[in-house]
């Protein structure tokens, strides 16, 4: 097809093209593109050309009555009608392609939260990466804790709101591998546009060597695990670990220090209040606060919220912990926190 | 004609005479006024600080976005500011805009009435807008709104108090639409002076009257859903929240049902300030009159059933996606053929460029694209990519500021002499043209562009990829403002120092520029008129013509007293 040509050789418009679905997707987009550019070109020069060849000559000039032509009326409601129904045919077929996976896709479930993605392999493996394998059709089965949000990879070409009462899904199979960005495109407060997270589209042999690693070996030092447990949690987007302040308070020395509540208590932060404020974050809220943290990390399991009391506990003078945990931050929340 | 020619001094003369601006004074006579002219003004005042104040925050939001991270605000001052935009732009100023300064001001004289049908309750709408637009204020000031516009569920649940006065803000101001839509609706039917049959009506007075069901029918809507939404947050019953059981994709249906219709709120009196710009400007009848007129009405029906197509990625149902999608298509076509039509309109016609009609040439161009985008963000497959991205930004820019603000500032230049009785600086207007129309194009295509390649919106952040088109767009922002700034300063010079406008600057033929004096009369017109042609029959409209010495500066038009006395109309229709 001459649009899909065009589509090759033009870089203004669209990302790359990484998925099944992004091609069909380009030649729809740049049919109706060229087509609109022709009706525009048409109509303004049109304009233009009137404006000119008819400009008044004279203050007094009254120009003769122009018939109405049947024939121009009818074909201009005419041809755009049969443009829109070409237009609305093709994009319906694609539209069902979207929505419908191969029966054999590879699930891998989502949760959205305020304001991080968390992806769930088959088996248990968690990671805030979206790692896949190229050229397999994967279902995504989507679901938020909170508000709503919008899961969007452009370089797919795919987008599905992410409800809090109810599952949605999208499906994909990517061709290309390399790393692509996903989006949140649906508002959902503070940190809307930290909401990012890369889908890293990798060989088979090389998917699975990721799953392998991973999984959360048995005897993973806690500190280390914690760490982990933190970056996919998206602890990171409310929480510093240098100081500064963001929609929560820093973690950074926050242990065995006096914590201030709104209601005018305080206590020193210890393993046990680490572990509730965890649990059960709006039990005693931090002064300065809002009460916006997740109440869903009552599901961790007893290791993983063990691991984040050991990590938060060495951000406590353990100044080594501390940069290397910031280092792995995504560089946009970095900078959003500000 | 040669009767035209000396009636011409009757100009001067009427100038000395009262008019509805100096015939009673001091700030109490505006505020009690009845007069359907002088409460276009109070609303235009208002409408106008809006404006401001909107664009302000607009500005504010692109220097924002100028480079990645944070340039002038942080993530919770910026989610505000352009929350407070888009209520703002829309709610305060966009909505009412049209149909309550200029529906108000030009509307009634149109028709050859004397006021429109309900006065008192015209004043009270104006009232009850300012209540409204103080309530806005006040949850402003109470801070902390950063649901967007839309207000999605359940978001917009947690956001604490400010949020249920701001939402009881667009409760009120609703009323406010609907008292107007209502009193233009009777008066159209009722008011009309003898001889203005409906297929002799100004094609404005159309759009109004197309505009008017819309506001009637869609508004109460609005004013439910905000309620619901209050009721919510306060009585915690589980209609949107899913925490409490309810649903937040119906608070997107309640939602959208009214705010897509009120896009058409936006646009139709558009529509007919430019057939009104064109006619007068290339001084030939509209071509299409009918088309035109009815396609108005056609659009307004069609608009109730088109609000899925902003949830085409929601989790609606795939079914109800195609027929939306159908559905939006249809509607696309009448808004094609009106361009076509227009275009049709200028072929073999004289036509005179001034600022009014740049501002119609630009509307022409601009909303073309907002149509067409509109139509690829239409397409079922299309829009998956697109939705929520800067591309539906860069389209409903188009359509709205493209097409309806464009239309508005032409609208604004074209009766201001009859407004205010002042012409304002014809150069200053060209310049100010040529700056919004260049500055508006880079602000918003490359929004177009950086759409497309998925730049998501409402994002205070982004990657490094996308800083280039935001810089343009920032800096086309600038000029856009300098080109509007231009608007304000020569608008407020010509109130205090503009030459005296003549009754009929543009040479004109409906019945505000025949048959009314330069500033008009309290009561418009002397002796009611009686019309004997369409409003643009100019082949008919012998009183516009036969000065010479340039039809643009109204030597050549009758004065108000000569127009054909009417039986007195015991029958108005
Ligand atoms: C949506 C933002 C958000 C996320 C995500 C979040 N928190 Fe919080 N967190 C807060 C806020 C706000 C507070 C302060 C108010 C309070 O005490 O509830 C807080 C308080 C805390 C405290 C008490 C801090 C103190 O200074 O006393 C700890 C510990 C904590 N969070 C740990 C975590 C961990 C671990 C995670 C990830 C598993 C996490 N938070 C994820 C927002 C968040
Ligand atoms: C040819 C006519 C039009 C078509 C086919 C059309 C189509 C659409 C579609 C499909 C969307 C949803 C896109 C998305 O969210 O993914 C949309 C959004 C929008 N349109 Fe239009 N539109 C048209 C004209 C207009 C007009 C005349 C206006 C206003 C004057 C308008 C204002 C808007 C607004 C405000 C939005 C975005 C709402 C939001 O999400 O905040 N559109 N349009
Ligand atoms: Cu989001
Ligand atoms: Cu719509």
């Amino acid at each position: 097809m001459v649009s899909a040509l065009l589509a090759q050789s033009n870089s203004v418009w669209l990302p790359t093209d990484a998925s099944t679905l992004a091609p069909e997707y380009d030649s729809l987009f740049y049919f109706v593109l060229w087509t609109s550019v022709v009706i525009f070109v048409g109509v303004v020069a049109a304009m233009v050309w009137f404006a000119y060849k008819y400009r008044r000559q004279s203050p007094d000039e009254r120009p003769e009555l122009v018939e109405e032509s049947k024939l121009m009326e009818i074909s201009w409601v005419v041809i755009p009608t049969i443009l829109v129904l070409i237009v609305f045919t093709w994009g319906f077929r694609a539209f069902i392609k979207f929505g419908v996976a191969p029966p054999d896709a590879y699930q891998i479930d989502v949760r959205a939260q305020q304001w991080s993605w968390l992806f769930t392999y088959p088996d248990g493996t968690q990671s805030s990466e979206l790692h896949v394998p190229v050229d397999r059709p994967v279902r995504l089965k989507m679901n938020s804790t909170d508000v709503l949000h919008s899961f969007a990879v452009p370089a797919f070409r795919i987008k599905q709101d992410v409800l809090p009462n109810r599952y949605s899904y999208v499906w994909f199979e990517s061709t290309k591998t390399g790393t692509f960005k996903v989006y949140c495109t649906e508002y959902c407060g503070t940190q809307h546009s930290g909401m990012l997270a890369d889908v890293v589209v990798q060989s088979q042999s090389d998917f699975e060597q990721w799953l392998q690693e991973a999984g959360t070996p048995e005897d993973m030092p806690l500190p280390e695990l914690g760490q982990r447990v933190y970056q996919q949690q998206g602890c990171q987007a409310c929480h510093s670990l240098d100081g500064s302040r963001m929609v929560g308070p820093t973690l950074q020395n926050a242990y065995g220090t006096e914590r201030q509540f709104a209601d005018g208590s305080s206590t020193v932060a210890d393993e046990n209040y680490l572990r509730q404020s965890i649990l059960n974050p709006g039990e005693r809220v931090v002064e300065g606060y809002q009460n916006v943290m997740p109440a869903s990390y009552s599901s961790l399991s007893d290791r993983q919220v063990n691991a984040l009391v050991a990590f938060i506990k060495e951000q406590s003078d353990a100044a080594e912990g501390t940069t290397a945990a910031n280092s792995s931050q995504p560089p946009l929340q970095g900078s959003a926190a500000q | 004609m040669e009767t035209a020619h000396k009636e011409a001094s009757g100009v001067t003369k009427t100038e000395e005479a009262p008019n509805y601006l100096n015939h009673e004074s001091g700030i109490w006579s505006w505020l009690t006024t009845l007069d359907h002219k002088r409460i276009g003004i109070m609303y235009a005042w208002a409408v106008a600080f809006f404006f401001l104040v909107g664009g302000l925050l607009a500005l504010a939001v692109r220097m924002e976005l100028f480079g990645p991270g944070e340039t002038i605000m942080g993530p919770d001052a910026y989610n505000q500011t352009f929350t407070l935009h888009g209520i703002i732009m829309i709610f305060l100023f966009l909505v009412p805009a049209t149909p309550a300064v200029l529906g108000n001001f030009v509307l009634p004289i149109q028709l050859g009435a004397k006021d429109v049908a309900f006065p008192r309750l015209n004043l009270a709408s104006w009232y009850i807008y300012m209540i409204g637009a103080f309530t806005a204020i006040a949850a402003i000031l109470l801070g902390d709104i950063d649901t967007g516009w839309t207000f999605y569920a359940p978001y917009s649940l947690q956001q604490g108090s400010a949020v249920i006065i701001m939402t009881a803000s667009v409760f009120v101001i609703g009323f406010s639409s609907i008292l107007t839509g209502m009193n233009m609706i009777v008066t159209i039917h009722k008011m009309r002076a003898p001889g203005l049959t409906w297929n002799r009506l100004p094609l404005f007075v159309w759009s109004i009257y197309a505009t008017s069901i819309v506001q009637i029918l869609a508004t109460p809507v609005i004013g439910i859903t905000m309620l619901l939404l209050i009721f919510e947050q306060v009585l915690q019953i589980g209609i949107f929240d899913p925490a409490l059981g309810g649903d937040p994709i119906l608070f997107q249906h309640f939602f959208w049902f009214y705010s897509h219709p009120a896009v058409y709120i936006m646009i139709l009196p558009g529509f007919g300030i430019i057939s009104e710009l064109i006619a007068t400007f290339s001084r030939h009848r509209v071509f299409g009159y009918r088309a035109i007129a009815l396609s108005s009405v056609a659009i307004a029906m069609l608009g109730f059933l088109v609000w899925g197509h902003h949830m085409f990625v929601s989790g609606q149902s795939a079914v109800s996606s195609i027929i939306f999608s159908l559905i939006t298509f249809l509607i696309g076509i009448p808004s094609g053929i009106k361009i076509f039509n227009w275009i049709a309109t200028m072929y073999k016609g004289s036509i005179w460029l001034q600022t009014p009609m740049l501002y119609a040439l630009s509307f022409l161009f601009l909303f073309t694209i907002g149509g067409l985008t509109g139509i690829v963000v239409g397409v079922l497959a299309l829009d998956i990519h697109l939705h929520d991205t800067y591309f539906v930004v860069g389209h409903f820019h188009y359509v709205m500021m493209g097409g309806m603000v464009m239309a508005l500032l032409g609208g604004v230049h074209y009766w201001w002499p009859k407004m205010t009785g002042r012409m304002y600086n014809e150069t200053a207007g060209k310049i100010a043209v040529a700056l919004i129309f260049v500055g508006f194009n880079l602000t918003f295509f490359s929004q177009l562009i950086m759409g497309t390649k998925g730049m998501p919106r409402r994002y205070y952040d982004y990657l490094e990829q996308f800083t280039a088109l935001h810089q343009v767009s920032t800096i086309g922002s600038w000029i856009l403002a300098a080109g509007l700034f231009l608007v304000m300063g020569y608008g407020l010079y010509s109130l205090v120092r503009g030459k005296k406008a003549p009754a009929n600057p543009w040479g004109a033929a409906t019945l505000e520029w025949t048959n009314v004096a330069a500033i008009p009369d309290p009561h418009n017109f002397k002796r009611t008129p009686l019309v004997t042609r369409g409003p643009y029959d100019f082949h008919l409209a012998d009183e516009v013509f036969g000065g010479g010495d340039g039809a643009g500066d109204g030597a050549a038009v009758r004065a108000p007293d000569a127009a054909p006395p009417a039986p007195e109309p015991k029958t108005a229709q």
